[in-house]
């Protein structure tokens, strides 16, 4: 059997629409996968503990409010101290292009932004863990 | 990540929290890895004080689960919590969304909250659910909440698990109450009435009380608590009260008991669980299920007479 893929989503800084989280991580659930939902206005501290206690293999992250460039890197860096740069980070969420690269050099493996359809989020997680 | 037995064994004992964690996955991935760490392990467990909390859907679970953490941490005891939901049967894949009522403590170096999802099992918990709790208690947590699915009427397996249960109820569930009464009414040491701030609140209190009353008297009668879990009001009477009868088990004999009870059910489940495997690959095997299929519903074979074959070729 192949081992169930865990997930945690999570919604950094105070925006308070989860919508998009709560799609994504309804079709990841759908697509086979254990989803660890941990609702709004996370720090990047509860993110990461979560992501450690879980055993994750995945961390999903969708930002609306603009903060992403100061949290995202955030998490990352405390992964890094926490041993756990393994996790494979992903973003969403309204995220300017010119943002992206910078994201990218910091750990976030993929950005994606409104209008990705779920299957694209699905297929990049099978192909990537 | 490669890993051994022995790394994973020396990880939990040392509180390492990402071994730990690592750990918990292998048990629940039935990693043979983790087999051999488990037998291992078992003479580092019994320490922990093992808490079964358990209720129907929306009663307020994992908020109460996330209060008792904090009042345990509040008398310096570390908190080991395993919140199960449920796998979706189609899909295999699950929302885990317990941690969202565990916000606070989720930070708190002396609480590890571990989410697991059914995969398949029935019964409230998941199939891993004693092993994960097994590295926690080995991992050194004093107290082990273990949160199970809302239930309905008969999933109980929570107590061939835990030392004790307390059963969450709400008011206003009218009927609902009643319909419960064979199954999980029967499995509680210790109810509790949350979101006591609604009505109905005393109705509920003496209808439970009297149901308690009529209960066999050489038993020893389960406390009924109140509780509002959102504020905390009556929670740390609730751990105090479970601290009580913990020592109360313990001093009675009851607690080794049952833990002597429930390893026995541990072995058996581990043997339908081996057995099951075998018998499955031998059914595989055969290459026979589909022309077995055909038979049956054609009338030239039966159920019972499939299975006896399979099992002939063992």
């Amino acid at each position: 059997m192949v081992d169930t893929i865990r997930v945690l989503v999570a919604k950094p800084g105070l925006d308070g629409h989860d919508r998009g989280a709560k799609v994504v991580a309804r079709a990841l659930r759908d697509a086979g996968m254990e989803v660890i939902y941990t609702g709004l206005r996370q720090t990047p501290e509860q993110i990461v503990a979560a992501a450690v206690q879980e055993d994750v293999q995945v961390l999903c992250m969708s930002i609306l409010s603009g903060a992403h460039n100061h949290l995202f890197p955030k998490v990352t860096e405390l992964l890094k101290q926490k041993d756990a740069s393994d996790i494979l980070v992903l973003g969403g969420g309204v995220i300017p292009e010119d943002d992206i690269p910078f994201l990218k050099e910091n750990g976030i493996k993929e950005v994606f932004t409104p209008g990705t359809s779920t299957e694209d989020i699905i297929t990049f997680i099978k192909e990537n863990v | 990540m490669d890993i051994d037995f022995q790394k994973l064994l020396d990880g939990v004992l040392n509180k390492d929290v990402r071994l730990t964690s690592r750990a918990i996955t292998l048990v629940e991935n039935e990693n043979p890895e983790s087999v051999s760490m488990l037998k291992k392990l078992f003479k580092h467990t019994g320490n922990a004080k093992i808490i079964g909390i358990t209720g129907p859907p929306g009663s307020g679970k994992s908020t109460l689960t996330d209060k008792l953490a904090k009042a345990a941490r509040h008398q310096g005891k570390t908190v080991g919590i395993v919140a199960v939901d449920p796998t979706s049967p189609f899909t295999g894949g699950a929302i885990l969304g317990d941690r969202v009522r565990m916000q606070e403590i989720s930070t708190d170096p002396g609480v590890f909250i571990r989410s697991m999802g059914t995969r398949g099992q029935l019964g409230g918990l998941a199939k891993a659910t004693m092993s994960a709790v097994r590295v926690l208690d080995a991992y050194g947590c004093d107290y082990i909440f273990i949160e199970t699915v809302g239930v309905g009427q008969s999933e109980v397996d929570i107590i061939k698990l835990a030392d004790l249960v307390c059963i969450v109820l709400i008011p206003g569930m009218g009927d609902d109450i009643q319909s419960i009464k064979a199954g999980i009414m029967e499995i509680g040491d210790i109810f509790t009435i949350n979101k006591c701030d609604r009505e109905g609140v005393e109705r509920l209190y003496t209808e439970l009380n009297m149901m308690l009353d009529l209960r066999d008297s050489s038993e020893v009668r389960p406390p009924v608590l109140k509780t509002i879990a959102q504020t905390g009001e009556g929670v740390s009477e609730m751990l105090e009260e479970a601290d009580k009868l913990f020592y109360n088990m313990k001093e009675s004999g009851k607690l080794q008991k049952r833990r002597k009870r429930n390893l026995k059910i541990e072995v058996e489940n581990i043997l339908t669980s081996i057995f099951v495997k075998k018998v499955n690959k031998v059914a595989a095997e055969t290459g026979l299920m589909d022309d077995y299929a055909d038979k049956m519903s054609k009338k030239e074979s039966d159920p019972f007479t499939v299975a006896e074959d399979i099992l002939n070729k063992l």
